[in-house]
């Protein structure tokens, strides 16, 4: 966090000021680690096993949270009797087609509950088969289900019952051999977090991207949560799991995403199922209980914003006009698309793939055989040239002169060069203005967008006549869009003020609203991010706001605005105890004011404030009235927070240890040594390393994870250019322990060749004792730390990291495995032109790599996905010829 | 000459006042405490603005205390820093000297963090000496080191601005001056590039630029404080490892900063440069370091090279008496 969150990090100052004692776990002994009281280093990618033995620990050694977890948690619910768990099954769970999983076994006994996140599509459930009758269906779903529960935890299917028994085997001896972190700092970790929650404590967990590119991504983030939910340390002051994003607005561009599966607000991008209606994706997508309950109003509100007068509730608010997934659109489906010819034109927007991301070769593949690529960028990336200097015209792979893709570079306005928000962690609106114009032809994204729209829009409507009907029923989408923002300056630029207007959203007289709790399915609401409704409240840009924090309480609501409706923390009911009053003193954040039958304290409450502790729901209640007055997590559909996912993931409801993609190491926990409904593209370009005790894993003895210096930032094109940052770190290098060194013979300073089955790269070696070894399953385990910062481009100059990596994917969420990846290191420099190909050929000759190496199995017959409503799990996608 | 002119810039009035020559005879003020041998070019002096002819109504000295313990090593200080200055890259060198490849203070480097890696016995909290590389397998290794930890130091360094300035005392022209913040500047148009303060410093601080061949360092951003802004590098701190404020309130703090880490048991915490009986009579930007200061590339027991000059020009005196004597004998005995 140190490293890069430097200005977050100043917050853990001061809390380490103020007592609290700081772990760091990392394989690297980082920035962050140097001011930690406690460093415990670990291998990459075993955290599963670290965190399940805090899990187990807590459990075993009765110290959960009992009332929070009883009240709070979905501990008590009995999960259906088809369920199997890993445990029993040897690493996989129940529901295995061998290749993805069929969840319903996964479902609570006697209901099916929907999640607030993740795949939330219950097309077959709600309504079978596409024969089935779809309005019997929607009668059925007006009787609220509710689970069956064991309040006294001790039924052998209920949700704590089968946690206990999925944990049982994360034992501190588990630990030490997966993790290499011995008993003894284990324990101290353990024993500080537990003596660090409970009713007058709490513990909070930050994490970055360590945890989450990985191919069980998600379920590291579900074990930290596991942890916090056992402890009592969620919607509490001083809880929480932060997660740290990895570039400024990142948790903005998710809120309102660049992501294909996701509308504004965490609204599922509707599936292509036939003649699909808003009703339907209202019903097969709502929940029951919660306010996704009211998923209706957010969408028809965003239905409105964006359609305005054209969206009526005759034509369903032209819900027909929003794209319907067919399948995967993700990065790295639509790279290979655009390798096998299928997407011809491409914007890269503040983003440099062509070294940034994992297996920078195939991106390069992917740009190379494409139309028009338009870059919009501060620098000149590498992406904008790959065609004259990429790796492959260096290597005599191709010329410029093979690759037919128009390049169009698009220089941008950096933030300071224009109006706009910055949403991070805390999922706070921070409002930036404008210190200085623009220069020269550099524009804001905003200013390009808008304009470019207008462009589109005035050629589609002067060609209307010459389109045929088909045509003219396709330009609707485009031509109806409201798009009229108002513009300022010489550069007619687009009023940012009035897009977060817009996102805020209004009501019928056109007034700003206040809290998306007035937003209507009726379409007299217009709303452009439910979530967002109130940032503009009254009329007045909340995100703009600055007053310092001497001038207000300690919540400090009067700086920014966080969404939901400007609370500070979510889920805060459950910092009170069933009854409503706080947990302790000491820890109190909002409580139930039972003279005045309101909820109240420091922050915005996280509860209908007019609800008392004690509602309890009729049984026909749908939506937040569904909710008890002791539910607090009212984004789930049950109201509770999820010990166990019954729905939502694809890779399982419980996070269970699998060793990564690729690793030197066996999966000795149990006999699945991957994560089984992983993706994969098994491909030329793409081949995957053999694993753990599959032949040819020798060949690649080393773990290595990518990393971020202080002095970089990510692909390098915001800092590269900059004298005054490339003279800090002015040279790729790879950190590696002094026993490594000599193991290898390298030297401090001299250069190294790291090789994977993708690529070799080059690097200084930087020796040092904050590497050591791990003892890891009996063996002695070395670990290669390597910045990804660098390219060909640029004042400091150097291989990029993502040459080595491959393309496997978390399945819920298709995140690549950056942070734990098996590789040789040997000294001198990588070889040039064919020799370089030659080197890579006999490390995939030696370690017997085939099209098959890294599957769990030969593939499928038959590897389509189902409708495309599924991802198809290790289905192999194999697009070209196998490499000679 | 009148001592009130508030309206006036301090530096005029003692522009003034050096050209007229009143400084010398009249305007000093006695130093507050007595230097311990009676000259002025070290030990203790309370104001050192006054003792260079400020009025009475000069601002407080201001400087810096760094703050070692907390400091995270982002090098802010040092972009801030180049980036207010208008000061050039100078190197694009990997060093291998851990994350430093800035290596020291210079013409062009007016901050420099330093990284310090350690491994440090965990009972002892004492350096373990990390030799060379082992020989042996790694499981021997990690034995060896077992109850070990490793320990990564960074500080940013800074101009001292001390008390009493050696590179202030030696520079002929003028150029280096003592500002009314009690803080050691020099003036780039006054400068003739001699190069005397490079070797005065008794920290290395000041350097001849290459190509322009002034010399420069730091100074506490001086076209920042009259328009009562925090310097550059203070600002750009994210967990106030870089303090600014009055030198007398700054060693308070640092004072209660190290009790606090010595009841945590961190007792290798020490200050260093705060105390105005040290050779150079105090640093106006002083740090708490969490080891030796040479283990972090400072002197140990920095002078002013100054000290000694009276002495010095004694001896030099005596020196010459002596031998204007013994010549003089040989003549004399000559004409026996």
């Amino acid at each position: 966090m140190a490293e890069a969150h430097p200005v977050g990090f100043q917050w853990v100052m001061e809390a380490k000021r103020r007592g609290a004692k700081i772990i760091h776990v990392d394989p690297r002994f980082t920035r962050t680690s140097a001011m930690a009281d406690t460093f415990v280093p670990l291998r990459a990618g075993s955290d599963i096993a670290f965190l399940g033995g805090l899990i187990n620990h807590v459990l075993r050694g009765g110290h959960y949270f009992h009332e929070y977890v009883a009240a709070y948690t979905n501990a008590a619910t009995i999960v259906d009797e088809s369920f199997a768990d890993t445990e029993d099954l040897d690493g996989v769970f129940s529901g295995f087609t061998g290749s993805g999983y069929d969840e319903t076994s996964w479902y609570y006994q006697g209901a099916r509950v929907n999640p607030a996140a993740g795949e939330r599509d219950q097309w077959h459930d709600v309504f079978g088969s596409p024969e089935h009758d779809r309005a019997t269906s929607e009668e059925e779903s007006a009787r609220r289900a509710e689970p069956e529960t064991d309040p006294s935890l001790t039924h052998p299917r209920c949700v704590f019952q089968i946690l206990k028994r999925h944990f049982a085997r994360y034992t501190p001896e588990l630990v030490e051999q997966l993790c290499g972190i011995d008993q003894e700092r284990f324990h101290e970790v353990a024993e500080a977090l537990v003596a660090n929650s409970g009713r007058e404590r709490t513990t909070a967990f930050a994490y970055a991207v360590g945890w989450t590119h990985h191919t069980v991504g998600v379920q590291y983030i579900r074990a930290a949560s596991i942890l916090q939910l056992l402890l009592g340390n969620i919607g509490r002051p001083g809880g929480g799991i932060l997660a740290l994003r990895g570039h400024a607005s990142i948790q903005g561009s998710t809120d309102i995403p660049t992501l294909f599966d996701l509308l504004p607000g965490y609204i599922p991008m509707p599936r292509a199922h036939p003649n699909l209606s808003l009703d339907e994706f209202v019903a097969t997508n709502a929940a029951d209980k919660g306010y996704w309950g009211n998923i209706r109003d957010y969408v028809v509100s965003l239905l409105k914003a964006w359609w305005g007068e054209y969206a009526t509730a005759e034509n369903d608010f032209r819900f027909d006009h929003l794209p319907r997934l067919t399948g995967d659109h993700g990065t790295f489906q639509t790279v290979i698309d655009q390798i096998e010819g299928r997407v011809r034109g491409y914007f890269v927007v503040g983003e440099n793939p062509a070294v940034g991301t994992a297996n920078a070769h195939q991106q390069r593949m992917g740009l190379a055989n494409l139309d028009w690529l338009v870059v919009r960028d501060l620098n000149m990336i590498e992406t904008a040239t790959f065609w004259r200097n990429g790796p492959e015209i260096e290597n005599g792979e191709t010329s410029p002169s093979e690759i037919g893709t128009e390049v169009f570079f698009l220089p941008a306005a950096a933030h300071t060069e224009k109006d706009g928000t910055f949403t991070n962690t805390q999922r706070m609106l921070q409002w930036h203005h404008k210190a200085v114009e623009p220069l020269d032809d550099q524009r804001s994204d905003l200013w390009f967008f808008y304009h470019l729209g207008l462009r589109i829009k005035s050629k589609l409507a002067a060609r209307r006549f010459e389109r045929d009907a088909r045509q003219r029923e396709r330009d609707r989408p485009v031509l109806e869009l409201t798009w009229d923002y108002p513009t300022e300056g010489d550069l007619a630029e687009p009023s940012a003020d009035a897009v977060l207007r817009e996102i805020n959203g209004t009501d019928a007289e056109g007034r700003a609203l206040s809290s998306y709790t007035r937003l209507r399915s009726d379409g007299s609401t217009r709303a452009g991010c439910w979530i967002y409704c109130g940032v503009y409240a009254g009329e007045i840009n909340r995100a703009a706001r600055r007053e310092p924090g001497e001038q207000q309480s300690w919540v400090a609501p009067e700086w920014g605005w966080s969404w939901p409706a400007n609370r500070r923390i979510l889920y805060n009911r459950a910092a009170a105890d069933p009854a409503g009053a706080p947990w302790s003193e000491r820890k109190a954040y909002v409580w139930w004011d039972a003279e005045q039958r309101r909820w109240t304290g420091h922050d915005v409450p996280d509860v209908d404030v007019a609800k008392p502790p004690d509602y309890e729901p009729a049984a026909d209640a749908h939506g937040p009235d569904a909710l008890r007055g002791t539910d607090p997590f009212i984004m789930q559909g049950d109201g509770l927070g999820w010990l166990y996912a019954p729905a939502g993931l694809h890779d399982g409801p419980l996070p269970t240890h699998y060793e990564p993609q690729e690793s030197p190491l066996r999966n000795t926990l149990h006999a699945t040594q991957r994560n089984p409904a992983r993706r994969l593209y098994h491909r030329p370009e793409n081949r995957y390393q053999p694993s753990g005790a599959e032949p040819g894993a020798e060949v690649f003895p080393y773990v290595f994870t990518t990393f971020r210096l202080t002095e970089h930032h990510t692909a390098g094109g915001m800092s590269r250019w900059l004298p005054h940052l490339a003279e800090l770190a002015p040279a790729m290098f790879v950190e590696l322990s002094p026993e490594l060194a000599v193991e290898r013979g390298l030297r401090h300073l001299g250069w190294a060749t790291v090789i994977t089955a993708r690529g070799a790269i080059e690097g200084r070696v930087l020796v040092t004792p904050r590497i050591r070894p791990l003892r890891s399953n009996g063996r002695t385990l070395h670990q290669i730390g390597i910045p990804w910062h660098w390219g060909p481009n640029g004042l400091t100059t150097g291989d990029a990291a993502n040459e080595l990596l491959n393309v496997a994917l978390d399945p819920t969420v298709h995140i690549m495995e950056t942070k734990a990846g098996a590789c040789d290191i040997r000294p001198g420099r990588r070889p040039r032109g064919v020799e370089l190909h030659r080197l890579i050929a006999t490390y995939r000759a030696r370690a017997g790599i085939t099209e098959h190496t890294g599957g769990d199995a030969p593939p499928p017959d038959n590897g389509l996905p189902e409708n495309g409503t599924r991802p198809s799990g290790t289905d192999t996608v194999d697009g070209g010829e196998d490499e000679s | 000459m009148s001592p009130d002119r508030p309206s006036e810039h301090p530096l005029f009035e003692l522009e003034r006042s050096m050209r007229t020559g009143e400084h010398a005879r009249e305007t000093a003020p006695e130093p507050a405490v007595g230097s311990s041998n009676g000259n002025r070019l070290s030990g203790p002096l309370a104001d050192p603005s006054a003792e260079a002819g400020y009025s009475e109504q000069h601002p407080d000295r201001m400087g810096f205390f760094t703050d070692t313990s907390v400091c995270i090593g982002c090098k802010a200080c040092e972009v801030a820093c180049k980036e207010w200055n208008l000061l050039e890259e100078d190197g694009l060198e990997l060093t291998g000297m851990s994350y430093d490849n800035t290596t020291d203070l210079g013409a062009t480097t007016w901050r420099h963090v330093a990284f310090v890696e350690q491994r440090i016995d965990l009972s002892t909290r004492a350096r373990v000496d990390i030799g060379m590389p082992g020989m042996g397998p790694p499981e021997t290794a990690t034995e060896e080191v077992a109850g070990s930890e490793v320990r990564w130091l960074m500080s940013s360094d800074v101009c001292k601005h001390c008390t009493h300035a050696a590179c202030l005392d030696v520079c002929p022209t003028g150029a280096l001056i003592r500002s009314e913040y009690g803080t050691v500047v020099v003036q780039d148009d006054v400068c003739n590039g001699c190069g005397y303060c490079v070797p005065a410093c008794p920290y290395g601080v000041i350097d001849i630029h290459p190509e322009n061949g002034g010399a420069f360092k730091c100074t506490l951003c001086q076209d920042r404080l009259g328009s009562g802004m925090t310097p550059a590098c203070a600002t750009a701190c994210p967990t106030e490892s870089i303090q600014y404020g009055p030198l007398d309130q700054l060693r308070e703090r640092a004072e209660q900063r190290l009790e606090q880490l010595h009841e945590q048991g961190i007792t290798e915490a020490r200050l260093y440069g705060q105390d105005p009986t040290d050779g150079v009579g105090g640093d106006g930007a002083f740090f708490l370091l969490l080891d030796e200061p040479e283990v972090y590339g400072l002197p140990p027991d920095p002078v002013v090279t100054t000290r000694d000059l009276p002495a010095m020009a004694c001896y030099a005196l005596a020196a010459a008496a002596t031998a204007a004597v013994t010549i003089a004998s040989c003549f004399l005995g000559g004409r026996r």
